[in-house]
Protein backbone atom coordinates (compact mmCIF):
# COMPACT_ATOMS: atom_id res chain seq x y z
CA UNK A 1 0.00 0.00 0.00
CA UNK A 2 1.54 3.26 -1.15
CA UNK A 3 0.18 5.79 1.34
CA UNK A 4 2.37 8.58 -0.06
CA UNK A 5 0.82 8.24 -3.50
CA UNK A 6 -2.63 8.32 -1.97
CA UNK A 7 -1.86 11.57 -0.17
CA UNK A 8 -0.15 13.20 -3.13
CA UNK A 9 -2.93 12.28 -5.56
CA UNK A 10 -5.70 13.48 -3.28
CA UNK A 11 -5.51 17.22 -4.17
CA UNK A 12 -5.31 16.39 -7.90
CA UNK A 13 -8.38 14.19 -7.66
CA UNK A 14 -10.21 16.75 -5.56
CA UNK A 15 -9.51 19.35 -8.22
CA UNK A 16 -10.95 17.05 -10.87
CA UNK A 17 -14.02 16.54 -8.69
CA UNK A 18 -14.96 20.14 -9.46
CA UNK A 19 -15.33 19.28 -13.14
CA UNK A 20 -17.40 16.22 -12.23
CA UNK A 21 -19.68 18.36 -10.09
CA UNK A 22 -19.97 21.00 -12.80
CA UNK A 23 -20.92 18.39 -15.39
CA UNK A 24 -23.40 16.85 -12.97
CA UNK A 25 -25.15 20.04 -11.93
CA UNK A 26 -25.43 21.59 -15.40
CA UNK A 27 -26.75 18.39 -16.98
CA UNK A 28 -29.18 17.75 -14.12
CA UNK A 29 -30.69 21.22 -14.48
CA UNK A 30 -30.97 20.95 -18.27
CA UNK A 31 -32.21 17.36 -17.92
CA UNK A 32 -34.93 18.44 -15.51
CA UNK A 33 -36.34 20.87 -18.08
CA UNK A 34 -36.09 18.31 -20.88
CA UNK A 35 -37.67 15.68 -18.64
CA UNK A 36 -40.54 17.94 -17.64
CA UNK A 37 -41.15 18.87 -21.26
CA UNK A 38 -41.28 15.27 -22.41
CA UNK A 39 -43.38 14.20 -19.42
CA UNK A 40 -45.96 16.78 -20.46
CA UNK A 41 -45.80 15.56 -24.06
CA UNK A 42 -46.27 11.98 -22.84
CA UNK A 43 -49.56 12.97 -21.20
CA UNK A 44 -50.80 14.63 -24.38
CA UNK A 45 -53.81 12.99 -25.96
CA UNK A 46 -52.46 13.34 -29.46
CA UNK A 47 -51.13 9.90 -30.41
CA UNK A 48 -48.31 11.19 -32.61
CA UNK A 49 -46.90 13.52 -29.95
CA UNK A 50 -47.30 10.77 -27.40
CA UNK A 51 -45.42 8.27 -29.58
CA UNK A 52 -42.65 10.78 -30.24
CA UNK A 53 -42.10 11.35 -26.52
CA UNK A 54 -42.20 7.62 -25.85
CA UNK A 55 -39.70 6.98 -28.66
CA UNK A 56 -37.33 9.55 -27.22
CA UNK A 57 -37.29 7.99 -23.79
CA UNK A 58 -37.14 4.46 -25.24
CA UNK A 59 -34.10 5.21 -27.39
CA UNK A 60 -32.17 7.04 -24.69
CA UNK A 61 -32.96 4.44 -22.04
CA UNK A 62 -32.30 1.49 -24.32
CA UNK A 63 -28.82 2.44 -25.48
CA UNK A 64 -25.65 2.86 -23.41
CA UNK A 65 -24.68 6.40 -22.46
CA UNK A 66 -21.29 5.77 -24.06
CA UNK A 67 -22.89 5.36 -27.50
CA UNK A 68 -24.82 8.58 -27.02
CA UNK A 69 -21.70 10.54 -26.14
CA UNK A 70 -19.79 9.08 -29.08
CA UNK A 71 -22.58 9.88 -31.55
CA UNK A 72 -22.69 13.48 -30.37
CA UNK A 73 -18.95 14.03 -30.03
CA UNK A 74 -17.55 12.02 -32.97
CA UNK A 75 -20.63 11.63 -35.12
CA UNK A 76 -22.26 15.05 -35.38
CA UNK A 77 -19.01 16.73 -36.41
CA UNK A 78 -19.20 14.72 -39.60
CA UNK A 79 -22.26 16.55 -40.90
CA UNK A 80 -20.83 19.31 -43.09
CA UNK A 81 -23.83 21.54 -42.65
CA UNK A 82 -23.48 21.61 -38.87
CA UNK A 83 -19.95 22.90 -39.17
CA UNK A 84 -21.17 26.09 -40.81
CA UNK A 85 -23.77 26.92 -38.17
CA UNK A 86 -23.16 28.41 -34.77
CA UNK A 87 -23.91 24.99 -33.26
CA UNK A 88 -20.39 24.02 -34.23
CA UNK A 89 -19.00 26.35 -31.57
CA UNK A 90 -20.76 24.15 -29.03
CA UNK A 91 -20.23 20.78 -30.68
CA UNK A 92 -16.48 21.04 -31.11
CA UNK A 93 -16.01 21.33 -27.37
CA UNK A 94 -15.93 17.94 -25.61
CA UNK A 95 -17.27 19.63 -22.49
CA UNK A 96 -20.49 20.73 -24.17
CA UNK A 97 -20.87 17.46 -26.05
CA UNK A 98 -20.71 15.61 -22.75
CA UNK A 99 -23.26 17.99 -21.24
CA UNK A 100 -25.63 17.56 -24.21
CA UNK A 101 -25.38 13.77 -23.99
CA UNK A 102 -25.83 13.69 -20.21
CA UNK A 103 -28.77 16.12 -20.30
CA UNK A 104 -30.58 14.18 -23.02
CA UNK A 105 -29.92 10.92 -21.17
CA UNK A 106 -31.04 12.09 -17.74
CA UNK A 107 -33.93 13.93 -19.43
CA UNK A 108 -35.24 10.61 -20.73
CA UNK A 109 -35.12 8.98 -17.30
CA UNK A 110 -36.52 12.08 -15.61
CA UNK A 111 -39.45 12.19 -18.02
CA UNK A 112 -40.36 8.63 -17.02
CA UNK A 113 -40.06 9.45 -13.32
CA UNK A 114 -42.17 12.60 -13.64
CA UNK A 115 -44.74 10.91 -15.86
CA UNK A 116 -45.38 8.18 -13.33
CA UNK A 117 -45.47 10.79 -10.57
CA UNK A 118 -48.10 12.80 -12.47
CA UNK A 119 -50.13 9.68 -13.05
CA UNK A 120 -50.23 8.77 -9.37
CA UNK A 121 -51.80 12.11 -8.41
CA UNK A 122 -55.29 11.33 -7.18
CA UNK A 123 -57.95 12.65 -9.57
CA UNK A 124 -59.72 14.09 -6.52
CA UNK A 125 -57.09 16.82 -6.23
CA UNK A 126 -57.65 17.96 -9.79
CA UNK A 127 -61.41 17.76 -9.46
CA UNK A 128 -61.27 19.77 -6.26
CA UNK A 129 -59.19 22.40 -8.03
CA UNK A 130 -61.61 22.51 -10.96
CA UNK A 131 -64.68 22.78 -8.81
CA UNK A 132 -63.10 25.66 -6.93
CA UNK A 133 -62.83 27.40 -10.29
CA UNK A 134 -59.03 27.49 -10.43
CA UNK A 135 -57.73 27.98 -13.99
CA UNK A 136 -56.11 24.84 -15.42
CA UNK A 137 -52.73 26.56 -15.78
CA UNK A 138 -52.66 27.28 -12.06
CA UNK A 139 -53.90 23.78 -11.26
CA UNK A 140 -50.89 22.51 -13.19
CA UNK A 141 -48.25 24.79 -11.65
CA UNK A 142 -49.62 24.99 -8.12
CA UNK A 143 -51.18 21.58 -7.60
CA UNK A 144 -49.84 19.03 -10.05
CA UNK A 145 -46.18 20.08 -10.15
CA UNK A 146 -45.61 20.34 -6.38
CA UNK A 147 -47.27 16.97 -5.76
CA UNK A 148 -45.35 15.37 -8.63
CA UNK A 149 -42.06 16.70 -7.25
CA UNK A 150 -42.79 15.23 -3.84
CA UNK A 151 -43.86 11.90 -5.33
CA UNK A 152 -40.81 11.60 -7.52
CA UNK A 153 -38.14 12.53 -4.95
CA UNK A 154 -36.98 8.98 -4.08
CA UNK A 155 -36.73 7.91 -7.72
CA UNK A 156 -35.11 11.18 -8.70
CA UNK A 157 -32.54 10.76 -5.94
CA UNK A 158 -31.53 7.47 -7.53
CA UNK A 159 -31.32 9.17 -10.89
CA UNK A 160 -28.96 11.84 -9.48
CA UNK A 161 -26.66 9.11 -8.17
CA UNK A 162 -26.81 7.24 -11.50
CA UNK A 163 -25.96 10.49 -13.28
CA UNK A 164 -23.05 11.14 -10.92
CA UNK A 165 -21.67 7.78 -11.98
CA UNK A 166 -22.54 8.57 -15.58
CA UNK A 167 -20.36 11.68 -15.60
CA UNK A 168 -17.36 9.35 -15.37
CA UNK A 169 -17.89 8.68 -19.09
CA UNK A 170 -16.79 12.24 -19.82
CA UNK A 171 -13.27 10.87 -19.46
CA UNK A 172 -13.74 8.93 -22.71
CA UNK A 173 -14.01 12.18 -24.67
CA UNK A 174 -10.76 13.60 -23.25
CA UNK A 175 -12.29 15.49 -20.33
CA UNK A 176 -10.25 15.30 -17.14
CA UNK A 177 -12.98 14.67 -14.61
CA UNK A 178 -12.48 12.60 -11.44
CA UNK A 179 -12.37 9.29 -13.33
CA UNK A 180 -10.22 10.78 -16.10
CA UNK A 181 -7.57 11.98 -13.64
CA UNK A 182 -7.79 8.72 -11.70
CA UNK A 183 -7.16 6.77 -14.89
CA UNK A 184 -4.23 9.03 -15.76
CA UNK A 185 -2.62 8.51 -12.35
CA UNK A 186 -3.23 4.75 -12.54
CA UNK A 187 -1.68 4.47 -15.98
CA UNK A 188 1.40 6.48 -15.00
CA UNK A 189 2.05 4.87 -11.60
CA UNK A 190 0.48 1.40 -12.09
CA UNK A 191 -0.96 1.56 -8.60
CA UNK A 192 -4.64 0.91 -9.33
CA UNK A 193 -5.71 -0.08 -5.83
CA UNK A 194 -4.47 3.05 -4.08
CA UNK A 195 -5.96 5.41 -6.65
CA UNK A 196 -9.20 3.45 -6.67
CA UNK A 197 -9.52 3.83 -2.90
CA UNK A 198 -9.03 7.61 -3.03
CA UNK A 199 -11.16 8.29 -6.13
CA UNK A 200 -13.80 5.76 -5.08
CA UNK A 201 -13.85 7.35 -1.63
CA UNK A 202 -14.58 10.76 -3.14
CA UNK A 203 -17.40 9.30 -5.25
CA UNK A 204 -18.82 7.47 -2.24
CA UNK A 205 -18.69 10.66 -0.21
CA UNK A 206 -20.68 12.49 -2.90
CA UNK A 207 -23.21 9.64 -3.13
CA UNK A 208 -23.53 9.73 0.64
CA UNK A 209 -24.26 13.48 0.64
CA UNK A 210 -26.78 13.23 -2.21
CA UNK A 211 -28.49 10.30 -0.52
CA UNK A 212 -28.86 12.18 2.76
CA UNK A 213 -29.99 15.44 1.16
CA UNK A 214 -32.75 13.55 -0.67
CA UNK A 215 -33.70 11.74 2.52
CA UNK A 216 -33.92 15.08 4.31
CA UNK A 217 -36.06 16.59 1.53
CA UNK A 218 -38.32 13.54 1.57
CA UNK A 219 -38.85 13.98 5.28
CA UNK A 220 -39.42 17.71 4.97
CA UNK A 221 -41.81 17.63 2.03
CA UNK A 222 -43.06 14.09 2.39
CA UNK A 223 -46.72 13.63 3.07
CA UNK A 224 -49.13 10.76 3.26
CA UNK A 225 -51.48 10.36 0.37
CA UNK B 1 -25.28 0.54 -46.68
CA UNK B 2 -22.23 -0.81 -48.51
CA UNK B 3 -20.41 -0.42 -45.24
CA UNK B 4 -22.49 -3.22 -43.75
CA UNK B 5 -21.66 -5.85 -46.44
CA UNK B 6 -20.40 -9.14 -45.14
CA UNK B 7 -16.91 -10.23 -46.17
CA UNK B 8 -13.91 -8.07 -46.96
CA UNK B 9 -15.81 -5.14 -48.39
CA UNK B 10 -17.96 -4.25 -45.43
CA UNK B 11 -18.17 -4.41 -41.68
CA UNK B 12 -21.29 -6.57 -41.48
CA UNK B 13 -19.63 -9.78 -40.31
CA UNK B 14 -17.32 -7.99 -37.88
CA UNK B 15 -20.28 -6.21 -36.30
CA UNK B 16 -22.23 -9.46 -36.20
CA UNK B 17 -19.49 -11.22 -34.24
CA UNK B 18 -19.07 -8.15 -32.03
CA UNK B 19 -22.77 -8.38 -31.18
CA UNK B 20 -22.33 -12.04 -30.26
CA UNK B 21 -19.41 -10.98 -28.06
CA UNK B 22 -21.58 -8.39 -26.30
CA UNK B 23 -24.22 -11.05 -25.65
CA UNK B 24 -21.59 -13.52 -24.40
CA UNK B 25 -20.03 -10.97 -22.04
CA UNK B 26 -23.44 -9.88 -20.74
CA UNK B 27 -24.53 -13.45 -20.01
CA UNK B 28 -21.20 -14.36 -18.37
CA UNK B 29 -21.30 -11.18 -16.30
CA UNK B 30 -24.89 -11.88 -15.27
CA UNK B 31 -23.93 -15.40 -14.13
CA UNK B 32 -20.89 -14.11 -12.23
CA UNK B 33 -23.24 -11.54 -10.72
CA UNK B 34 -25.59 -14.31 -9.56
CA UNK B 35 -22.68 -16.09 -7.90
CA UNK B 36 -21.78 -12.89 -6.05
CA UNK B 37 -25.43 -12.35 -5.16
CA UNK B 38 -25.68 -15.91 -3.82
CA UNK B 39 -22.68 -15.17 -1.59
CA UNK B 40 -23.69 -11.73 -0.41
CA UNK B 41 -27.48 -11.95 -0.04
CA UNK B 42 -27.20 -14.26 3.02
CA UNK B 43 -24.64 -11.84 4.48
CA UNK B 44 -26.98 -8.90 4.03
CA UNK B 45 -29.79 -10.77 5.75
CA UNK B 46 -27.60 -12.17 8.50
CA UNK B 47 -28.14 -11.14 12.11
CA UNK B 48 -24.42 -11.11 12.76
CA UNK B 49 -23.34 -7.47 12.64
CA UNK B 50 -19.92 -8.18 11.18
CA UNK B 51 -21.21 -10.33 8.31
CA UNK B 52 -23.98 -7.84 7.74
CA UNK B 53 -21.56 -4.95 7.37
CA UNK B 54 -19.51 -6.93 4.82
CA UNK B 55 -22.63 -7.43 2.74
CA UNK B 56 -23.61 -3.79 3.03
CA UNK B 57 -20.10 -2.59 2.19
CA UNK B 58 -20.15 -4.59 -1.05
CA UNK B 59 -23.44 -3.21 -2.34
CA UNK B 60 -22.79 0.35 -1.16
CA UNK B 61 -19.30 0.64 -2.61
CA UNK B 62 -20.10 -0.96 -5.96
CA UNK B 63 -23.32 0.96 -6.45
CA UNK B 64 -21.74 4.26 -5.38
CA UNK B 65 -18.61 4.14 -7.53
CA UNK B 66 -18.70 4.63 -11.32
CA UNK B 67 -18.57 1.44 -13.37
CA UNK B 68 -15.65 2.79 -15.38
CA UNK B 69 -13.52 3.17 -12.23
CA UNK B 70 -14.25 -0.45 -11.24
CA UNK B 71 -13.27 -1.58 -14.73
CA UNK B 72 -9.99 0.37 -14.56
CA UNK B 73 -9.27 -1.23 -11.17
CA UNK B 74 -9.57 -4.73 -12.60
CA UNK B 75 -8.04 -3.90 -15.94
CA UNK B 76 -4.89 -2.38 -14.47
CA UNK B 77 -4.91 -4.32 -11.21
CA UNK B 78 -6.13 -7.72 -12.34
CA UNK B 79 -2.92 -9.15 -13.75
CA UNK B 80 -0.94 -7.61 -10.90
CA UNK B 81 -3.11 -9.35 -8.33
CA UNK B 82 -2.89 -12.69 -10.12
CA UNK B 83 0.88 -12.37 -10.52
CA UNK B 84 1.13 -11.64 -6.80
CA UNK B 85 -0.80 -14.79 -5.95
CA UNK B 86 1.27 -16.78 -8.46
CA UNK B 87 4.52 -15.45 -6.97
CA UNK B 88 3.53 -16.91 -3.62
CA UNK B 89 3.46 -20.28 -5.33
CA UNK B 90 6.84 -19.57 -6.90
CA UNK B 91 5.72 -18.55 -10.39
CA UNK B 92 7.36 -15.30 -11.40
CA UNK B 93 6.70 -14.86 -15.12
CA UNK B 94 4.42 -12.19 -16.51
CA UNK B 95 0.80 -13.28 -16.65
CA UNK B 96 -1.64 -11.47 -18.85
CA UNK B 97 -5.28 -12.18 -18.26
CA UNK B 98 -7.73 -12.39 -21.03
CA UNK B 99 -9.77 -9.22 -21.75
CA UNK B 100 -12.95 -11.28 -21.87
CA UNK B 101 -12.39 -12.58 -18.34
CA UNK B 102 -11.45 -9.20 -16.86
CA UNK B 103 -14.39 -7.59 -18.60
CA UNK B 104 -16.99 -10.12 -17.53
CA UNK B 105 -15.58 -10.26 -14.04
CA UNK B 106 -15.69 -6.49 -13.49
CA UNK B 107 -19.16 -6.13 -15.00
CA UNK B 108 -20.18 -9.25 -13.06
CA UNK B 109 -19.17 -7.70 -9.74
CA UNK B 110 -21.23 -4.60 -10.59
CA UNK B 111 -24.22 -6.61 -11.74
CA UNK B 112 -23.88 -8.78 -8.62
CA UNK B 113 -24.36 -5.78 -6.35
CA UNK B 114 -27.66 -4.96 -8.06
CA UNK B 115 -28.76 -8.61 -8.05
CA UNK B 116 -27.97 -8.85 -4.33
CA UNK B 117 -30.34 -5.98 -3.63
CA UNK B 118 -33.02 -7.58 -5.79
CA UNK B 119 -32.74 -10.98 -4.07
CA UNK B 120 -32.68 -9.38 -0.64
CA UNK B 121 -35.84 -7.43 -1.41
CA UNK B 122 -37.56 -10.50 -2.84
CA UNK B 123 -36.66 -12.71 0.14
CA UNK B 124 -37.81 -10.09 2.58
CA UNK B 125 -41.18 -9.71 0.94
CA UNK B 126 -42.03 -13.41 1.13
CA UNK B 127 -44.63 -13.98 3.83
CA UNK B 128 -43.01 -15.14 7.07
CA UNK B 129 -45.64 -17.82 7.45
CA UNK B 130 -44.19 -19.59 4.42
CA UNK B 131 -40.83 -20.08 6.15
CA UNK B 132 -42.48 -21.16 9.37
CA UNK B 133 -44.93 -23.52 7.71
CA UNK B 134 -42.13 -25.19 5.75
CA UNK B 135 -40.15 -25.68 8.95
CA UNK B 136 -43.09 -26.92 10.94
CA UNK B 137 -43.95 -29.47 8.28
CA UNK B 138 -40.43 -30.79 8.67
CA UNK B 139 -39.26 -30.49 5.06
CA UNK B 140 -35.59 -31.08 4.57
CA UNK B 141 -33.35 -28.17 3.61
CA UNK B 142 -33.38 -29.01 -0.09
CA UNK B 143 -37.17 -28.94 -0.44
CA UNK B 144 -37.37 -26.00 1.95
CA UNK B 145 -35.21 -23.83 -0.25
CA UNK B 146 -35.64 -25.11 -3.80
CA UNK B 147 -39.31 -26.06 -3.75
CA UNK B 148 -40.82 -23.54 -1.37
CA UNK B 149 -38.71 -20.39 -1.02
CA UNK B 150 -36.98 -20.16 -4.40
CA UNK B 151 -40.08 -20.29 -6.65
CA UNK B 152 -41.78 -17.57 -4.62
CA UNK B 153 -38.61 -15.52 -4.58
CA UNK B 154 -38.15 -15.81 -8.35
CA UNK B 155 -41.65 -14.54 -9.02
CA UNK B 156 -40.87 -11.38 -7.08
CA UNK B 157 -37.31 -11.06 -8.36
CA UNK B 158 -37.76 -11.55 -12.11
CA UNK B 159 -39.19 -8.10 -12.98
CA UNK B 160 -36.30 -6.44 -11.13
CA UNK B 161 -33.77 -8.89 -12.50
CA UNK B 162 -34.77 -7.91 -16.00
CA UNK B 163 -33.82 -4.34 -15.03
CA UNK B 164 -30.46 -5.64 -13.81
CA UNK B 165 -30.03 -7.43 -17.15
CA UNK B 166 -30.67 -4.15 -19.00
CA UNK B 167 -28.11 -2.35 -16.85
CA UNK B 168 -25.59 -5.16 -17.33
CA UNK B 169 -26.10 -5.23 -21.09
CA UNK B 170 -25.53 -1.48 -21.34
CA UNK B 171 -22.55 -1.59 -18.98
CA UNK B 172 -20.74 -4.02 -21.26
CA UNK B 173 -20.22 -1.10 -23.65
CA UNK B 174 -17.76 0.27 -21.07
CA UNK B 175 -15.38 -2.65 -21.33
CA UNK B 176 -14.54 -1.46 -24.83
CA UNK B 177 -11.92 0.66 -23.01
CA UNK B 178 -10.01 -2.54 -22.23
CA UNK B 179 -9.80 -3.45 -25.91
CA UNK B 180 -12.26 -6.33 -25.96
CA UNK B 181 -13.88 -6.31 -29.39
CA UNK B 182 -17.59 -5.99 -28.62
CA UNK B 183 -20.10 -3.70 -30.34
CA UNK B 184 -18.61 -0.43 -29.08
CA UNK B 185 -15.00 -1.37 -29.79
CA UNK B 186 -15.82 -2.72 -33.24
CA UNK B 187 -17.73 0.47 -34.10
CA UNK B 188 -14.77 2.50 -32.89
CA UNK B 189 -12.43 0.54 -35.15
CA UNK B 190 -14.82 0.75 -38.11
CA UNK B 191 -15.44 4.45 -37.54
CA UNK B 192 -11.70 5.06 -37.42
CA UNK B 193 -10.87 3.29 -40.64
CA UNK B 194 -13.83 4.49 -42.70
CA UNK B 195 -14.04 7.98 -41.18
CA UNK B 196 -17.75 7.55 -40.81
CA UNK B 197 -18.34 7.69 -37.06
CA UNK B 198 -21.91 8.98 -37.31
CA UNK B 199 -23.03 5.91 -39.24
CA UNK B 200 -21.23 3.33 -37.13
CA UNK B 201 -22.12 4.74 -33.73
CA UNK B 202 -25.75 5.14 -34.80
CA UNK B 203 -25.67 1.56 -36.00
CA UNK B 204 -24.23 0.51 -32.64
CA UNK B 205 -27.13 2.31 -30.97
CA UNK B 206 -29.55 0.36 -33.18
CA UNK B 207 -27.84 -2.92 -32.25
CA UNK B 208 -28.15 -2.13 -28.53
CA UNK B 209 -31.79 -1.15 -28.99
CA UNK B 210 -32.42 -4.45 -30.76
CA UNK B 211 -30.74 -6.38 -27.96
CA UNK B 212 -32.69 -4.60 -25.23
CA UNK B 213 -35.95 -4.96 -27.15
CA UNK B 214 -35.51 -8.68 -27.84
CA UNK B 215 -34.36 -9.49 -24.33
CA UNK B 216 -37.32 -7.61 -22.87
CA UNK B 217 -39.67 -9.73 -24.96
CA UNK B 218 -38.07 -12.91 -23.65
CA UNK B 219 -38.02 -11.71 -20.06
CA UNK B 220 -41.65 -10.65 -20.17
CA UNK B 221 -42.53 -14.20 -21.19
CA UNK B 222 -40.52 -15.54 -18.28
CA UNK B 223 -42.31 -13.13 -16.00
CA UNK B 224 -45.75 -14.38 -17.02
CA UNK B 225 -44.56 -17.95 -16.67
CA UNK B 226 -43.41 -17.46 -13.08
CA UNK B 227 -46.37 -15.40 -12.00
CA UNK B 228 -48.77 -18.13 -13.05
CA UNK B 229 -51.31 -18.68 -10.35
CA UNK B 230 -51.30 -15.11 -9.11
Amino acid sequence: MDIELMISSFPKLLNATLITLKLLSVSLILGLFIGLGFAILRMNNNKLINKFAYGYSYIFRGTPLLVQIFIIYFGLGQIEYLRTTFLWVVLKEPYWCAIIAFSLNTGAYTSEILRSAFQTIKPGYLEAGKSLGIPSKIIFTKIQIPIAIKQSLPAYGNEIILMLKGTSLASTVTLMDLTGVAKYIISTTFKPVEVFIVAGGIYLFMTFIIHNVIKYLEKKYGFQT
Amino acid sequence: MELLYFGDKGWGDELFFATLMTIAVSITAMIIGFIFAALFTPLKLSNNKFLNSIGNAYTTVIRGVPELLVIYLFFFGGSGAIMFVASIFGYNDYIEINAFLTGSFSIGIISGAYSTEVFRGALQSIDKGQFEAAKVLGFNKYIYFFKIILPQMLRLAIPNLSNVWQITLKDTSLISVTGLVEIMRQSYIAAGSTRDPLFFYSFAAVLYLMLTFLSMQLLNRLETKYSKGY
